[in-house]
């Protein structure tokens, strides 16, 4: 089975087959880390470019060492030192670009939507590093690869994810990914922070950590924006962390083997006590490892890779 | 000059007529309406088979000119009017400078003047450069031709502005059109917001940001006795408060563009710029509560709210992109397919909505088939199949989210004060 789209625009538009595909991919790419020299050539000679218009640290470095295991020639593009800053359209820079022949363009993008457009005009796989609140498909397919290491399964598994919902572009990924893949999920934050209509996408909506943590295989805090306070989300982050942070006494309420997970970066006091973040059910550091090798999955697949079924 | 047109299914809601009837055009006037003359030695156009209407009015265009020619000039724009079969268009003041000085309305008549191929109304503004604030030289505008007054893109957020200016332009007879929208409460959204919104990850408009500002306008125009259009309704609660409007006597209007009746937010899937307007496509209840309004006469008109924007402008990301498509030479096709052929509304209704109560609305004498009038004429071939086209428009912009679709009717011929300026028959 192959990949069916060149890009990966987003967890909305795969199958749960192809979701599968890539997981089953992480699992040997994951090997590949374990070794003394952590290199295969498996993309020698094709041309990353890593197109980053926000900031990022793990997601940019997850990328740029996956596609290094994989021997890929990778080039870094930050907003900082974009042609963007001097008023050029994201169209045109993407094009020139694509005019040194690149294979893949990895792109973080504060613009919903954004890979989207540059899928319709490039001729290089382009994956979606992150656009705006919209998606961030790779940091769901490392989310389900760490739960599926974790529990065995993601079907019929309750996952809570708790925090700002609407500014969140994991929590999209990750409701589409886990809903594809039959897990259970409720969602939790302020009523001030929850998109209306979401439960249209067949989520259970709660207003409070404690309702949402009871009987949670995995709970999967978000981060909080500080300045969402300024614009009047939310009193103060002390009313934030009393009404929602993740508490030990709140992960009691959850299954007794609860995995805890955040896409990171955390505010510590805020959104996630440090004795949750560092305690015996974090995978968040966890999850940062298994990031390399879904990505390197993504990328090998996305080249072509994968088995063929309809090879002679 | 004289021209016979012949055996053409005359519809004039104005006189309640709707039969077969010849027309005679003489020196730009109708000067005989009635069956089966017979007059040799005249130009002679047989409409058998085809619809003969009083001249299209577009009472909500955006022509540019002056100050983004690069978009759309008074010359393309009307062609592109002549096109969709409107004999006539009232143009926003949203113009580089803006409409609220005589200079301006000066200035674009004596251009539509040398260019224009159809009638252009001139609208001005309610506010100083629409900034809301201090009202416009209303009586200078009206004297220089300006049918009425719209900050149209803002709305005039300032509840004590928006009464004096009705108080103001009853002086003159004319309405005001708002564009109803609480800027606090849209927060710089840039679609409808709802399950689409979400999903999508764009910021949303709440439909209540149109409602909380329609509703303050019917109030104010209700005690201060002025007259109030409400520009591109879109949502089932501003119908539905114009419907209640009405039934209690206020002189309130409104029009509904195309794109509302037609789509919903469900297009914005797949971030194509062309599905972003203001107000934006809204959720299926609120496209049915648009065409219960058409049909139960709440709605006046059917306005285009025709939004030319280059290419270079619209070929960025959603959020960037600004609001906005453009509208003349789809909009009397897709009224056609999506509410007479459906049956929504008849073809007498359709009338009412794009000719006759636009003319009514803006107090031009238009929008009539009787001797005497201005030979202006919207010819219609119902059952012709159009499939729009976007390198054919006449419109030098090229954004509609409708490009390649396939609809029943289309305007064939249009004519203005005598002159044939568009035929496609």
């Amino acid at each position: 089975m192959k990949l069916k789209s060149k890009h990966l625009l987003g967890i909305e538009d795969i199958s749960k087959e192809e979701i599968n595909l890539i997981l089953d991919t992480a699992d040997s790419m994951a090997e590949i880390s374990q070794r003394d020299i952590k290199k295969v050539p498996t993309l020698r000679g094709k041309t990353v470019i890593n197109f980053f218009l926000e900031p990022s640290t793990r997601t940019r470095s997850s990328f740029e060492i996956a596609e290094k295991r994989l021997t890929a020639d990778s080039l870094n593009f930050a907003s900082a030192t974009s042609s963007i800053l001097k008023g050029e359209t994201l169209i045109d820079t993407t094009l020139n670009l694509e005019a040194m022949a690149p294979d893949f363009i990895v792109i973080r993008h504060s613009e919903p939507g954004s890979p989207h457009m540059l899928a319709k005009i490039c001729n290089s796989s382009i994956i979606n590093a992150g656009d705006g609140p919209h998606e961030h498909p790779t940091q769901a397919l490392l989310d389900a690869y760490t739960i599926r290491q974790k529990k065995g399964k993601i079907k019929g598994l309750r996952v809570a994810i708790i925090g700002d919902i609407t500014h969140s572009r994991v929590v999209r990924s990750n409701i589409f990914l886990l809903k594809k893949m039959g897990a259970d999920v409720v969602i939790a934050g302020p009523s001030t922070l929850m998109p209306v209509e979401i439960e249209k996408t067949g989520v259970e909506v709660r207003y409070s950590t404690d309702d949402a943590a009871e009987g949670a295989d995995v709970i999967m805090m978000l981060r909080i924006q500080m300045e969402r306070q300024r614009k009047g989300y939310f009193p103060s982050t002390r009313e934030y962390f009393s009404l929602f942070g993740l508490t030990e006494e709140r992960v009691r309420r959850a299954k007794p083997d609860v995995i805890i997970m955040h896409p990171g970066p955390m505010n510590r006091g805020v959104e996630i006590a440090s004795e949750v973040a560092d305690g015996p059910y974090s995978v968040i550091l966890e999850q940062v490892a298994n990031g390399v090798a879904v990505r390197m999955a993504v990328l090998y697949l996305l080249a072509g890779g994968g088995k063929d079924e309809n090879a002679a | 000059m004289k021209m016979l047109l012949k055996n053409g299914r005359v519809i004039d809601p104005a006189n309640k007529i709707d039969d077969t009837l010849d027309i005679i055009i003489e020196d730009g006037k109708i000067s005989e309406i009635k069956p089966r003359i017979s007059e040799k030695g005249i130009e002679t156009i047989d409409l058998a088979g085809l619809v003969v209407a009083p001249g299209f009015i577009d009472m909500h265009v955006h022509l540019r000119e002056p100050g983004r020619e690069d978009e759309e000039t008074i010359e393309t724009g009307t062609k592109a009017a002549a096109a969709g079969g409107f004999t006539g268009v009232a143009c926003m003041p949203n113009t580089e400078p803006v409409n609220d000085d005589q200079a301006v309305t000066e200035y674009i008549l004596s251009q539509a003047k040398k260019s224009a191929i159809v009638n252009v109304y001139p609208i001005g503004c309610i506010t100083k450069a629409r900034e809301g604030e201090e009202l416009a030289q209303i009586g200078d505008l009206v004297e220089s031709g300006v049918v009425a007054v719209s900050d149209d893109g803002n709305c005039v957020a300032s509840g004590l502005i928006m009464r004096k200016a009705l108080e103001y332009t009853k002086m003159f007879g004319i309405p005001i059109i708002d564009h109803c929208e609480d800027p606090n409460l849209s927060d710089g959204g840039v679609m409808n917001e709802g399950y689409y919104s979400t999903i999508l990850g764009l910021k949303g408009m709440p439909f209540l940001a149109e409602d909380v500002m329609a509703i303050r306008d019917i109030l104010l125009a209700e005690m201060v006795k002025g007259k109030l259009h409400i520009a591109h309704v879109s949502t089932k609660g501003c119908v539905n408060m114009v419907r209640e409007a009405k039934k209690r006597g206020a002189h309130v209007t409104c029009e509904v563009t195309p794109h509302h009746f037609t789509l919903t937010d469900a297009a914005v899937m797949g971030y194509d710029t062309n599905t972003k307007m203001n107000p934006p496509l809204r959720s299926e209840g609120d496209r049915k509560a648009v065409l219960e309004g058409l049909k139960d006469g709440t709605i006046d008109c059917i306005a285009t709210d025709h939004a030319p924007h280059n290419s270079i402008e619209k070929n960025v990301e959603f959020s960037q992109a600004p609001f906005g498509i453009i509208g003349l030479e789809t909009a009397v096709s897709l009224a056609l397919d999506r509410l007479v052929h459906t049956r929504i509304i008849n073809l007498s209704r359709l009338v009412e909505l794009m000719s006759l109560n636009p003319a009514r609305i803006l107090n031009i004498k238009k929008g009539i088939l009787s001797k005497g009038e201005d030979a202006d004429i919207t010819i219609l071939d119902i059952k012709k199949t159009v499939t729009v086209d976007v390198k054919k428009l006449k419109s030098k912009s090229r954004n509609t989210p409708f490009n390649g679709l396939k609809l029943k009717g289309a305007p064939v011929m249009t004519i203005v004060s005598g002159k044939i300026v568009h035929d496609s028959r």
